[in-house]
C-alpha cells in the first residue's frame, strides 16, 4: 500500500518537535526544584528533601482531592516503587523488574519492558524494586539478579545491560539508581547472604563500569583492621537505598547496611566498617572522603539504609551544610556533610541497646541479657522509608515505629556461598506467648498483632532540638515515606492503607482516604497542563489524585 | 489519637481468645500451678531413652513410620489420652501388629511424657486426659459451652473453638485454662465503647486501625465503629474468662476433648 502524501510532512514535524521535550539533561536534574511539574529522581532532587514547590493543592482545598486514575499492578507482592515523572510521562516499575511508561494524566500505558531475572537469583525479603532513574533518553533500572540496564525512554527497547555481581551469591539490586552527571550509580543488596557490599558507577551511554567502592575495605585499605581474619570477605554491608548528591562538594552520600552474619556480632569482632555507616564518595572517582558509623559491630540488623537528607541551614548561629538522619537504631543524627562531623544525636523512640552517644556520636553499648527484649526491634525505630524536609517549617518528617522490640537469639553461623548467613534469629516481643507479631510488610486486612507489639508515628522532628514538634500516631506501623509541599502539606500513608494529608506545621489531619492496601513507598507530586497531581501506591494500585474539575 | 489501654471496670463483659471456663467457686484458682499439669523433665528423659531402645525400630526416630500414626504430633489411632497410650503400650495391638511391653509405671509415664513433649527433651509435656470425659466437662462442670461455640452450637461472643485442636498446642490450651489474662491475644481484647448517641457497645475486638474498630458485640452482631464518633473507648487487658478451678485430671480431660476439635478439614 502506498503511503499517503502527508506522511512525510508529519515525520518532519515530529523530528523538529522531538528535541524540545525528549531529553532530561543533567542540568535539569541538578535544578530539579526549578521544574516542580516533574519528579526527576527517586527523592525528587539531589538533596532528597522530597519537597515540592507546587502549591495548587493547599490546606484549604486538599479535601477536594479525588482519584483521577488508577493503575493496577499485575504482579502480587509489596509494591515499593517510586515513580519518576517527566513532561507528563510517568516511569514506574512493578515486581520483579518491569518498567512501564504511563500517561501521567490518564494512567494509560505506552510501553512495558520486562527483564527476566537469572534463575539463580535470591533475595532475603521479597522481589522488591524501588524504581528507575532517568538521563537524556535513557531510563535505568537495577534488577534482582544484580543487573543494571538502560532502556530507551520513548519505546522501552533495551540499550545495554551490565551484570554487577553473581546473583547466585546473593547479590541483588532493589534500589532506584542515582544519575550523577554522565554516570549511573547503584549499590547492591544481599546483607543476609554474606556478600561484600559496594556502590558502583557506570557510563550512562554504554553501561561500562567506571568505578566501584567496596563498603568493606580490602587488605591494606584504611578500616580493614575493623574486621578479623576473612570475615571481611562475606561481611555484608549492602547498599540498597538510593543515595544523595551535593553538587557543590561533588560528593555522593550512601547509607550502608548491616554486617553479616546479622545477629551474631561476637562472631565478627571489630567495628565492621563501613557497615551501618554513611559514606561520602567523590562523585567522579568513588574515592572515600569521609564516613560516619552509626552502629559499630551491630548485632541488631540496624542497617543505615536511610536516605541521606541534605539541608543547608543555620546550626548554632552558623550557616552549615547538614545531613539529617533518623536511623534504624533509634537515634536521630545531625552531621556536617562536608566533614562528617557529628553534631548531635538523640533517641526518637525507646532505645536500650545503648545508653547514649559519646561526644563523637559513638554509641555506648548496653547489650541486653539473653532472652530479654531490645528496643527498637529488628525492623528498627525507622527504616528505608524516605523522609522529607520542608525549608518552610524547618522540620524533618519520617515514619517511626514506637513500642516495638525484639528478642535476639545469636548463633554461630557458617558461611556457605549463596546461603543465608544470619547468625541466629529473633522474635518480636509480644505481650502473650505465641501471639501474632509484626512482620515485614502486611499480608492481611486483619490487624491481629495490634498496637500491643508496636505502632507507627509520623514524626515532625526539629533538627535543632532532636525532639518532635508534633506526632501523628497510627494504630499499625508504617513503611510509608513522606512528601511535603510549599503549601505546607505533608502526604503519607501506612500499612493500614489510609492515605493522609496532614498540616505540615501542626500535624492536624486535613484529609484522608482509604485505599485498602499497604502503602510501602513514598508519595510524589507533579503537574501536567497546569494541574497538580499526587500519586501514591497502595497494595497493588497506583492511585493518582488531583483537585476536582 | 491512639487509644489508651485502661484496666477494665468490673462491670465490663470480657471475652478471651482460647476458651472460657468461668469459675463458680471464685478465689481458689491460684492453688493450681502449671507443674501440676505436666510431666517432669526427668520423665521426658526416661521416655527418650526407652523410646530409642524399644520403639524406634518400628515407629521410626520421628515417630511417623507406622501407617496412620504420628507419635510426635499426637496423631494416634487408638484413643489420644495419656491413659489410652499407656494401655496400648502395656497390652499391645492384636494380630501381631504391636507387641505388649512389660514396663513400670515410671517407664510408661516417661514414654507418654516424651510423646507429649513432641520428642523434644527440652519440651513441655502437658497431660492429656480422656476426651469423652472432657466433652462432658466442657458442656457441664467446666461451663465452657456457656460462652464458646463448637460446630455451630453455642453462643458467638467468645471465640469459636471448632478447630482449636488444630491451631493450638496442648501447652497453649493449658496455659489459657490456668492463666486466661496472661494468654489473652491482643486482638481479642474486650472493648467497651460509648457512641455519640449514648449507646454502650461491649464486645470482642476483631480488627482495628487508626480510625475505626470492628467487633462482635455481646449480642453476637458484627459492628464497625468510627473512633472519632465515640465518647468513650476502652480496651481491656483482662480476659472475661477466669482461671479454672477444675482439678489437674479434669483440665487434662478438657484439653483431651479440645484436641479432638479439628475443624471441618
Amino acid at each position: 500500500m502506498k503511503a499517503p502524501a502527508w506522511t512525510g510532512v508529519a515525520v518532519t514535524l515530529l523530528i523538529c518537535a522531538a528535541p524540545l521535550t525528549a531529553q532530561v539533561s543533567y542540568e535539569q536534574i541538578l535544578n530539579a526544584a526549578d521544574t516542580p511539574e516533574n519528579w526527576l529522581t527517586y527523592n525528587g532532587g539531589y538533596s532528597s528533601q522530597r519537597y515540592s514547590s507546587l502549591t495548587q493543592v493547599t490546606p484549604a482545598n486538599v479535601a477536594e482531592l479525588e482519584s483521577k486514575w488508577m493503575l493496577q499492578d499485575q504482579v502480587l507482592g509489596a509494591w515499593q516503587s517510586n515513580p519518576i515523572v517527566v513532561d507528563g510521562i510517568m516511569y514506574i516499575t512493578q515486581r520483579p523488574n518491569d518498567i512501564m511508561a504511563v500517561d501521567a494524566v490518564t494512567g494509560s500505558v505506552f510501553w512495558q519492558y520486562r527483564h527476566t531475572n537469572d534463575d539463580g537469583t535470591r533475595v532475603c525479603c521479597g522481589a522488591n524494586n524501588r524504581g528507575v532513574a532517568i538521563l537524556d533518553d535513557r531510563v535505568f533500572m537495577g534488577a534482582l539478579d544484580a543487573t543494571l540496564l538502560a532502556v530507551d525512554r520513548t519505546n522501552g527497547k533495551l540499550l545495554w545491560e551490565t551484570s554487577l555481581a553473581d546473583p547466585a551469591l546473593g547479590y541483588s539490586i532493589t534500589m532506584a539508581p542515582l544519575v550523577v552527571k554522565d554516570k549511573v550509580l547503584v549499590g547492591v543488596g544481599g546483607g543476609e547472604f554474606g556478600i561484600r557490599g559496594f556502590v558502583a558507577a557506570f557510563d550512562a551511554a554504554t553501561g561500562e563500569e567506571v568505578y566501584r567502592f567496596y563498603t568493606i575495605p580490602g587488605p591494606g585499605e584504611p578500616g580493614h583492621d575493623s574486621w578479623e581474619g576473612d570475615d571481611w570477605e562475606h561481611g555484608g554491608a549492602p547498599v540498597w537505598v538510593t543515595g544523595s548528591f551535593d553538587p557543590d562538594l561533588n560528593l555522593t552520600y550512601w547509607g550502608v547496611g548491616n554486617p553479616g552474619p546479622d545477629w551474631n556480632p561476637g562472631q565478627r569482632p571489630g567495628d565492621n566498617l563501613y557497615s551501618d555507616a554513611v559514606v561520602a564518595l567523590d562523585a567522579d572517582t568513588g574515592e572515600l572522603k569521609w564516613h560516619f558509623q552509626f552502629t559499630p559491630n551491630d548485632g541488631y540488623d540496624y542497617d543505615a539504609v536511610q536516605v541521606p537528607l541534605l539541608v543547608d541551614t543555620d546550626w548554632n548561629g552558623e550557616a552549615r551544610n547538614l545531613m539529617l538522619w533518623a536511623n534504624r537504631n533509634g537515634y536521630f543524627y545531625v552531621l556536617d556533610r562536608i566533614t562528617g562531623e557529628f553534631l548531635s544525636g538523640t533517641p526518637f523512640v525507646k532505645v536500650n541497646w545503648s545508653s547514649g552517644l559519646d561526644d563523637n556520636g559513638r554509641p555506648i553499648p548496653t547489650p541486653q541479657p539473653e532472652g530479654m527484649p531490645t528496643w527498637p526491634g529488628n525492623q528498627g525505630g525507622t527504616n528505608w522509608y524516605p523522609p522529607a524536609y520542608s525549608p518552610r517549617t524547618g522540620l524533618f518528617y519520617f515514619a517511626a515505629w514506637e513500642d516495638y522490640s525484639t528478642i535476639y537469639a545469636p548463633e554461630e553461623a557458617e558461611y556457605i556461598p549463596g546461603r543465608m548467613y544470619l547468625g541466629g534469629g529473633f522474635s518480636v516481643n509480644t505481650p502473650t506467648p505465641g501471639a501474632p507479631a509484626i512482620g515485614i510488610g502486611r499480608d492481611t486486612p486483619i490487624n491481629t498483632w495490634t498496637d500491643a507489639v508496636g505502632h507507627g508515628t509520623v514524626m515532625a522532628m526539629d533538627p535543632h532540638t532532636g525532639k518532635p514538634v508534633w506526632k501523628y500516631e497510627q494504630f499499625d506501623v508504617s513503611d510509608s515515606g513522606m512528601l511535603t509541599t510549599e503549601s505546607d502539606l505533608l502526604f503519607t500513608g501506612g500499612r493500614e492503607g489510609h492515605f493522609h494529608a496532614l498540616d505540615a506545621r501542626t500535624g492536624e489531619l486535613l484529609w484522608k482516604t482509604s485505599l485498602g492496601g499497604q502503602i510501602v513507598m513514598a508519595p510524589i507530586t507533579f503537574m501536567v497542563d497546569g494541574k497538580q497531581y499526587v500519586s501514591v501506591i497502595s497494595g497493588h494500585a497506583l492511585v493518582t489524585f488531583g483537585l476536582r474539575d | 489519637m491512639r487509644d489508651i489501654l485502661r484496666a477494665s471496670a468490673c462491670c465490663l463483659a470480657m471475652w478471651l481468645t482460647g476458651l472460657a471456663v468461668p469459675s463458680h467457686s471464685g478465689g481458689a484458682l491460684s492453688a493450681q500451678g502449671f507443674e501440676d499439669h505436666r510431666y517432669t523433665t526427668a520423665d521426658i528423659e526416661t521416655g527418650s531413652r526407652l523410646y530409642t531402645a524399644e520403639c524406634a525400630l518400628c515407629h521410626g526416630s520421628n515417630g511417623d513410620e507406622v501407617d496412620g500414626v504420628n507419635l510426635r504430633t499426637g496423631q494416634l489411632r487408638r484413643g489420644s489420652s495419656d491413659d489410652a497410650i499407656r494401655a496400648v503400650v502395656a497390652s499391645g495391638v492384636g494380630g501381631g501388629r504391636m507387641p505388649a511391653f512389660d514396663l513400670s509405671e515410671a517407664e510408661l509415664n516417661g514414654l507418654v511424657a516424651f510423646i507429649r513433649a513432641g520428642f523434644d527433651p527440652g519440651g513441655v509435656a502437658v497431660r492429656i486426659g480422656d476426651a469423652e470425659a472432657g466433652r462432658a466437662l466442657f458442656a457441664g462442670g467446666g461451663d465452657c459451652a456457656s460462652c464458646h461455640r463448637v460446630n455451630g452450637v453455642g453462643p458467638l461472643t467468645a471465640p469459636d473453638l471448632s478447630d482449636i485442636g488444630a491451631i493450638r498446642t496442648p501447652a497453649a490450651l493449658q496455659r489459657v485454662l490456668l492463666d486466661p489474662d496472661g494468654s489473652l491475644i491482643p486482638i481479642n481484647r474486650p472493648i467497651r465503647a460509648v457512641t455519640g448517641s449514648g449507646e454502650t457497645v461491649e464486645g470482642r475486638r476483631l480488627n482495628e486501625d487508626t480510625y475505626s474498630v470492628q467487633l462482635i458485640d455481646s449480642h453476637g452482631h458484627l459492628r464497625s465503629l468510627i473512633k472519632a464518633d465515640l465518647v468513650e473507648y476502652e480496651v481491656s487487658q483482662r480476659a472475661t474468662m477466669r482461671p479454672t478451678t477444675l482439678s489437674s485430671e479434669q483440665v487434662a480431660e478438657v484439653i483431651g476433648y479440645l484436641m479432638t476439635l479439628q475443624g471441618v478439614r
